[in-house]
């Protein structure tokens, strides 16, 4: 398990890190937090020639909070966004995913753009990304160019990123005021990849005993080839908070996804497990003292 | 008065050096020495057609390329196969590297040493084999079918078959007023320890001296085997354990195809040559256990009472046969627990399989065996209506009936008699840790909450501390330091701690004082090794009668320079004193300086013992006939039979009613380790072996597909549990001492991996309703059940 011989490239600035990108990138990988690349070069699953080392790259490593998003550099660790109160008070849901992340060595190293640049259906933040309506900011030798989340992933490990080209940050939209999210999963183990797990947003409109829900949105993990958004809309909307009825959700998750069995779990039990997942995120976002979205910043 | 050290919670004396980073593993040592990687076999079954080798060549860095072609005497044979028994009937062991066939995924095939395990694996990755595959045999259903074999001249699939019985079981079940017959199955695991293993050898081509440090179990064992492998006289040949990162099983396996290959290669390229197991290798190349199926009829009376206990069971060896059919042997005659059947037989297969060979992995047979007895108390106790405790209780060993000879051969050859034990107190122990009578209350509350709980149990008897024997030496230098020394291997237990506090305490020094050395050949060369929860049984007895030895030694010493009465005299914080008058005394150092007549001074203290120090007597020899110099002393412990250490656990689990997440709520213990040495310790142990007991019951699997892959090699997959997994352990100890040996010592290592499964199959099916006869059991599965158990009932509805 030593990884087979490569160029190690340790750019400071981007401009330099995107001409050795340019150069190398065909048979190239950008390391950032290397918590998903070392091992699979470790194992000798991938044997790029070059390593570009983002790590030193200077601006990389700041997150912006501004009226309409977060915008999240491409080496903030995991656990500094989500410790990051202010991103935390527009966005609760990044903090919600964020602890679902591994376990904190992992998070202290593992950087949020690289897992969302990596594609991982089973990742929490790509999964975040679409349900937040998140923008990749990518840089290549043809200049930037701006990916909606929506789009930028194509299957299992494989974006719309040309081989040249690296995420400089991630844009995580906000979401309108009032908003209520959640994010649940299973895992096996703590800290495991889930077997099923969601982000969840839901709107409520009214208030206290008369409150029912107006939408509600989630995305998924380990239960889709590519973190899709399922609109729940059509079987919450009008639900009264204090007395809901999800049954109808049911159908519609189990429709919408499509796991894959696997040595943990197979996919009957997957998706019974995302439905339940979604039952109960529904039920604790509206019946329970829930973590929203403050008003403007 | 010192205070006495065994019984006490002492700290451990190694944990300093250990947790500061200062252990000194395989991978530490070696620093220039070449480095080896493996080619291992990606194929199941399959003839090895070609090897090319040339591509590995052309790296720079690459020393050597080496495949069974290059081996030569011994070594080019097959391994030994360690543990011969009447029941083998077509013991196969496999070459170091292969010969002519692969018979699992990861088996050796080339072997390149390089300047680094960098470049020696950039070699290896260019090594072409073309291998013609065979069917390969994996599952144990498919073995035992026969239809296609492992090796074509073990017809069946069959390495050993035994059967044992005591008393007529078929009379007895054919009048018995009830039958049962469950059919049970219970997966793979494996041991892994943190560290892998690993082999450093040191060729001296001067003197034709052969070192070898190996991260293992024993290191007299692979002394031996290399000498002989090798063909080296035993005295050129030294084998050192260093620190070893956790056994639990594996190491004790031996000589492992790498323990011969590295010294082999060592003394062929007259250089230092190390190799370091990686994770990946250890899963495909190391060892596994627990693979069984079995078939269990009991016949019982009205009161839940054994009548007759006929046991079948068919157990996954893997590829090759080196460890025997000691797994077996332990599953069919540990499955007893502490009850007494009347009538038993019990008859096994050890079967061939395409996959990695299986060995003792703490535990041993035994979590299988008493998964066995304990689904079919609780199935008697279903059929019959009474309380689970209850049908054990009445099937229970009387504290009055020990000794008690359950009629059998155990794994040492010798009878199956437990020495001690108190059943009926254990359990009342239990019952009252657990709250086994409140549990009704407990469930109703949890149902009117819409939660599902069950409550589950399981007794065992450990047979530990089997011979053949080990030894201790104890060595006082004339600054007062104690050396200690056994021959068996230490891998995290504590042996520093717990050996320091018996010799202390045999002695009268300060723990501080002593220093344990263990699993150096060239320090005690007789010795056997770290299994079967022996090592303080062993080494611990051993060692006290060493320092018992040194004592006597010192109070004759000390009695004639006092002039005074042996008997009169006490040994305190290494003082020697005369009892009731302190001022006349004598220091132990002292009295290592005296007991070593010398003719140089070479330090201060050694002045008092050279030849005109002062008054003695002319007409004797500086050396008393029957004497040596020094004051020190060896000796052995070899016990008749084992000790029967038991234990009973108890857990409350609740299953997610929707997700069928299962959550162990409580977990209970009840131990007997006879006399406890260090309580700190036991429970450490105990805590451990629970937590890799809930692994295996509920989280490790060894996923192979049918081609004989296995598909979660890493520990991603193969899911050990975290500490967020492994519940807090309530204990509690009852201490009936052994009265086989001179402490009263029970083994402790393996005690709480033990019951595991059985215990969480009794609470898993206390909650559902159904029973559970496989583990381990994950969510996606206890869903699939409930769903089979529901279309049966609307069936039959």
């Amino acid at each position: 398990m030593k990884p087979a011989p490569f160029v190690h490239h340790s750019p400071r600035a981007l401009d330099e890190a995107v001409a050795v990108l340019a150069e190398v990138g065909h048979d190239g990988k950008v390391l950032a937090g290397g918590q998903s690349l070392i091992p699979v070069l470790n194992m000798r699953l991938a044997q790029p020639a070059h390593l570009v080392d983002i790590n030193r790259v200077a601006g990389l490593d700041t997150v912006t909070v501004t009226d309409t998003h977060v915008r999240v550099g491409a080496i903030v660790r995991h656990a500094q966004l989500e410790k990051h109160d202010e991103a935390y008070a527009v966005l609760p849901l990044l903090r919600q995913a964020l602890r679902n992340v591994a376990h904190p060595a992992i998070r202290n190293r593992g950087t949020t753009v690289g897992s969302i640049a990596h594609a991982d259906a089973a990742g929490e933040m790509p999964s975040v990304a679409v349900v937040t309506d998140a923008v990749i900011e990518a840089v290549g030798p043809r200049g930037r160019r701006e990916i909606a989340a929506g789009e930028f992933f194509e299957g299992p490990l494989q974006t719309v990123l040309e081989a040249d080209e690296l995420v400089e940050a991630v844009r995580f939209g906000r979401l309108a005021p009032g908003t209520r999210t959640t994010f649940v999963e299973s895992a096996r183990r703590h800290g495991d990849y889930a077997l099923a797990g969601l982000g969840l947003a839901v709107d409520v409109e009214g208030a206290g005993a008369d409150a029912v829900v107006r939408s509600a949105r989630a995305s998924y993990v380990s239960v889709t080839d590519i973190p899709v958004v399922v609109d729940l809309t059509d079987a919450v909307a009008g639900q009264p908070v204090s007395s809901p009825d999800w049954s109808a959700v049911e159908d519609l998750v189990q429709a919408a996804i499509a796991p894959e069995a696997d040595i943990h779990a197979s996919s009957d039990y997957r998706r019974a497990l995302a439905a339940e997942l979604t039952r109960r995120a529904l039920t604790s976002l509206t019946t329970e003292t829930i973590e929203s979205t403050g008003g403007a910043a | 008065m010192t205070t006495r050290q065994f019984g006490s919670p002492v700290l451990r004396k190694e944990d300093p050096r250990l947790v500061t980073g200062n252990g000194r593993y395989l991978d530490d040592l070696g620093h220039t020495a070449y480095e080896v990687a493996f080619v291992r076999s990606p194929h199941a079954h399959a003839r090895i057609v070609d090897i090319d080798v040339d591509g590995a060549l052309e790296v720079d860095g690459v020393v050597a390329v080496f495949t069974h072609e290059d081996l030569d005497g011994p070594a080019a044979d097959r391994l030994p196969l360690l543990i011969p028994h009447p029941s083998i009937v077509a013991g196969r062991t496999g070459h170091a590297l292969a010969k002519e066939d692969v018979n699992h995924v990861g088996e050796a095939v080339v072997m390149v040493v390089a300047r680094d395990r960098y470049l020696a694996e950039d070699a290896a990755q260019r090594i072409v084999v073309t291998y013609e595959p065979l069917r390969p045999v994996v599952g144990i259903a498919t073995s035992r079918d026969g239809d296609d074999l492992v090796h074509d001249d073990a017809p069946g699939n069959v390495a050993a078959h035994l059967l044992q019985e005591v008393g007529n079981v078929e009379v007895a079940m054919a009048t018995a007023p009830h039958t049962l017959t469950l059919d049970l199955e219970i997966e793979r695991s494996a041991c892994m320890p943190m560290e892998g293993k690993g082999v450093l050898a040191h060729w001296d081509s001067d003197e034709q001296r052969m070192r070898i440090h190996s991260s293992t179990q024993t290191s007299t064992g692979v002394r031996a085997a290399v000498a002989a492998k090798l063909q080296l006289p035993l005295a050129q040949v030294e084998c050192i354990a260093p620190d070893v990162g956790g056994g639990f099983g594996v190491k004790i396996m031996h000589p492992w195809p790498e323990e011969v290959l590295i010294p082999w290669a060592a003394r062929r390229l007259d250089h230092d040559v190390k190799w370091t197991e990686d994770r990946r290798e250890h899963f495909t190349s190391s060892a596994h256990e627990r693979g069984q199926l079995q078939q269990v009829t009991v016949g019982f009376d009205d009161d839940g009472r054994l009548l007759a206990l006929d046991v079948r069971f068919w157990h996954d060896n893997g590829a090759y046969l080196p460890y025997g059919v000691i797994v077996p042997i332990i599953t069919a005659t540990q499955l007893l627990g502490p009850y007494k059947p009347q009538n038993y037989r019990v008859e096994f297969w050890s079967l061939y399989t395409n996959t990695v060979l299986v060995t003792p992995y703490r535990g041993a047979g035994r979590p299988q065996g008493c998964f066995a007895m304990e689904r079919t108390m609780d199935a008697i106790a279903a059929e019959l209506g009474l309380d689970r405790t209850e049908v054990r209780s009445r099937n229970f060993i009387q504290p009055e009936e020990m000794p008690y000879d359950q009629g059998l051969l155990f794994q040492d050859g010798r009878p199956l008699k437990y020495d001690s034990g108190d059943f009926p107190a254990s359990l009342a122990k239990l019952k009252a840790l657990v709250g086994w009578d409140d549990f009704t209350a407990y469930r109703e509350q949890a149902e009117a909450e819409g939660r599902k709980v069950g409550l589950g149990i399981g007794c065992y008897v450990e047979g530990t501390g089997v011979g053949p024997y080990e030894g201790g030496h104890v060595h006082v230098e004339t600054s007062g330091r104690v050396n200690v020394a056994t021959g068996l291997t230490t891998q995290g237990q504590g042996h520093q701690t717990i050996l320091a506090q018996i010799v202390a305490d045999e002695l009268g020094v300060s723990i501080e004082d002593v220093y344990v050395t263990t699993g150096d050949t060239r320090r005690m060369p007789y010795a056997v090794g770290t299994f079967a929860s022996r090592g303080a049984v062993m080494s611990g007895n051993a060692v006290a009668l060493a320092a018992r030895a040194v004592r006597a030694k010192a109070l004759r010493i000390a009695a004639d320079a006092l002039e005074v009465s042996e008997a009169d005299l006490q040994i305190e914080e290494g003082t020697i004193s005369v009892k009731g008058a302190p001022h006349a005394s004598i220091a132990l150092s002292t009295v290592a300086v005296m007991s070593n007549p010398l003719r140089y001074a070479f330090d201060e203290s050694a002045k008092a013992a050279t030849q005109f120090a002062g008054a003695f007597d002319p007409d004797k020899p500086p050396v008393a006939d029957e004497d040596e110099p020094g004051l020190e002393g060896k000796d052995f412990y070899s016990p008749t039979q084992a000790t029967f250490a038991n234990g009973m656990h108890a857990a409350i689990v609740e299953t997610d009613p929707v997700t069928a997440e299962i959550r162990i709520l409580r977990y209970c213990v009840i131990h007997d380790c006879g006399t406890v040495v260090n309580p700190m310790i036991v429970e450490g142990q105990v805590h451990g072996g629970v937590a890799q007991g809930v692994g295996g019951a509920l989280y490790e699997r060894m996923a192979y597909d049918e081609t004989g892959q296995l598909l979660n090699a890493s520990f991603m997959d193969f899911l050990i549990p975290y500490a967020s997994e492994v519940p807090h352990i309530e204990t509690d100890h009852l201490e009936t001492p052994s009265p086989l040996n001179p402490l009263g010592i029970k083994g402790a290592g393996e005690a709480g991996t033990i019951p595991v499964s059985a215990v969480i199959a009794s609470a898993i099916e206390d909650a559902e309703g159904f029973p559970i006869r496989s583990m381990p059991i994950s969510p996606t599965e206890l869903w699939d059940l409930r769903r089979q158990h529901a279309r049966t009932n609307q069936e039959t509805a």
